[in-house]
């Protein structure tokens, strides 16, 4: 998996969130047996590197009213799909953007894009303009919306170490739907 | 939700200073007090809207996955995402408008255990499963910027 032993206890000590005191990255270190600095250099690393996508405020749209969100799904010629895939994965309001398998002839789509929204109708308007801005008129398209959330418990990075408890937490909608 | 949290929530999803303090940056940057931020980031927290703050990490670094889509009938529905649920490395299950209804991601720590699980649901449930295993991603993740009426 490409990370250091080291790398993978601090991915262990941070992945259920940051202590929210005055110097979390002390304290992380102090768990890991790093210094603070150590700490926050090797997360700016993994931040360069790409392992961690962003450090910030991991908020929890449903829970903010953004309470529909639409698997949106595209089938694309495949040597246009990574052009058009980084068009449209780079829209502020579409929150993954993938590309799949077809299997045809049942299931054409080979691009998926989640796009979410206070409501339907603002999901759908964004799909509007989502077609709009990347040029997608042409592009034969599905709008699958959720209907119930069944399960929504974001699978852990990394085991915690043994003398750590794991907690299970429920992760945003925008994470993990590998 | 007061102005104070609304910055909270929308002005850091993507750059928490890694700074020795990040909490008392924040501070300066919205002219508040350190635990003010502290205590409002705690606060979130609890109310359930904010899941944590720290990393989020890019996908299928470690360990595979699949999105996994089913076509249940209506009746089924309810027992089978239970049924489904019940495995191990099973999340992000929901119930979609589409004749394809019952969508989740399965993860497993190899290829092969991934196999053998996919397999079992089919067993389990008596229905055939569509295995939609991301091949690239093409999202930047910049956060999601958030409106308030």
């Amino acid at each position: 998996m490409g990370l250091t032993a080291r790398d993978q206890q601090l991915v262990a000590a941070i992945q259920g969130g940051l202590p929210l005191v005055s110097r979390p990255f002390a304290e992380i270190g102090a768990r890991i047996g790093l210094s603070e600095n150590e700490t926050i250099e090797r997360i700016q690393a993994l931040l360069a590197d790409g392992t961690i996508k962003r450090l910030g405020v991991v908020v929890r749209h449903h829970e903010l009213g953004y309470r529909a969100n639409a698997m949106t799904v595209w089938n694309i010629p495949d040597d246009q799909v990574d052009e058009l895939g980084r068009r449209i994965g780079g829209v502020n309001f579409v929150t993954l953007c993938y590309r799949r398998p077809r299997h045809l002839p049942d299931w054409p789509y080979n691009l998926f894009s989640m796009i979410h929204g206070q409501n339907r109708a603002a999901v759908l308007h964004n799909i509007e303009h989502l077609i709009e801005r990347c040029g997608l008129k042409a592009i034969q398209h599905e709008v699958l919306f959720s209907r119930q959330r069944f399960k929504q418990c974001g699978a852990h990075y990394i085991d915690a170490p043994p003398h750590q408890p794991v907690v299970a937490r429920m992760h945003s909608p925008s994470e993990g739907q590998a | 939700m007061n102005t104070l949290e609304k910055r909270l929530l929308n002005d850091f999803q993507r750059n928490l200073p890694p700074s020795p303090t990040p909490f008392a940056d924040m501070a300066g940057e919205l002219g508040v007090t350190e635990e003010e931020v502290i205590s409002g980031l705690r606060t979130l927290t609890e109310r359930g809207v904010v899941s944590r703050v720290g990393p989020v990490f890019r996908p299928q670094r470690c360990g595979v996955s699949s999105l996994v889509a089913m076509t249940v009938p209506e009746a089924r529905l309810e027992a089978v995402a239970e049924l489904v649920n019940a495995f191990p490395g099973v999340n992000h299950n929901y119930e979609r408008e589409h004749r394809l209804n019952l969508w989740f991601v399965v993860t497993a720590n190899t290829q092969e255990h991934l196999q053998a699980l996919l397999q079992h649901i089919e067993q389990q449930t008596g229905l055939a499963i569509l295995p939609l295993p991301m091949q690239a991603e093409y999202h930047i993740d910049l956060g999601f910027p958030l409106q308030w009426d």
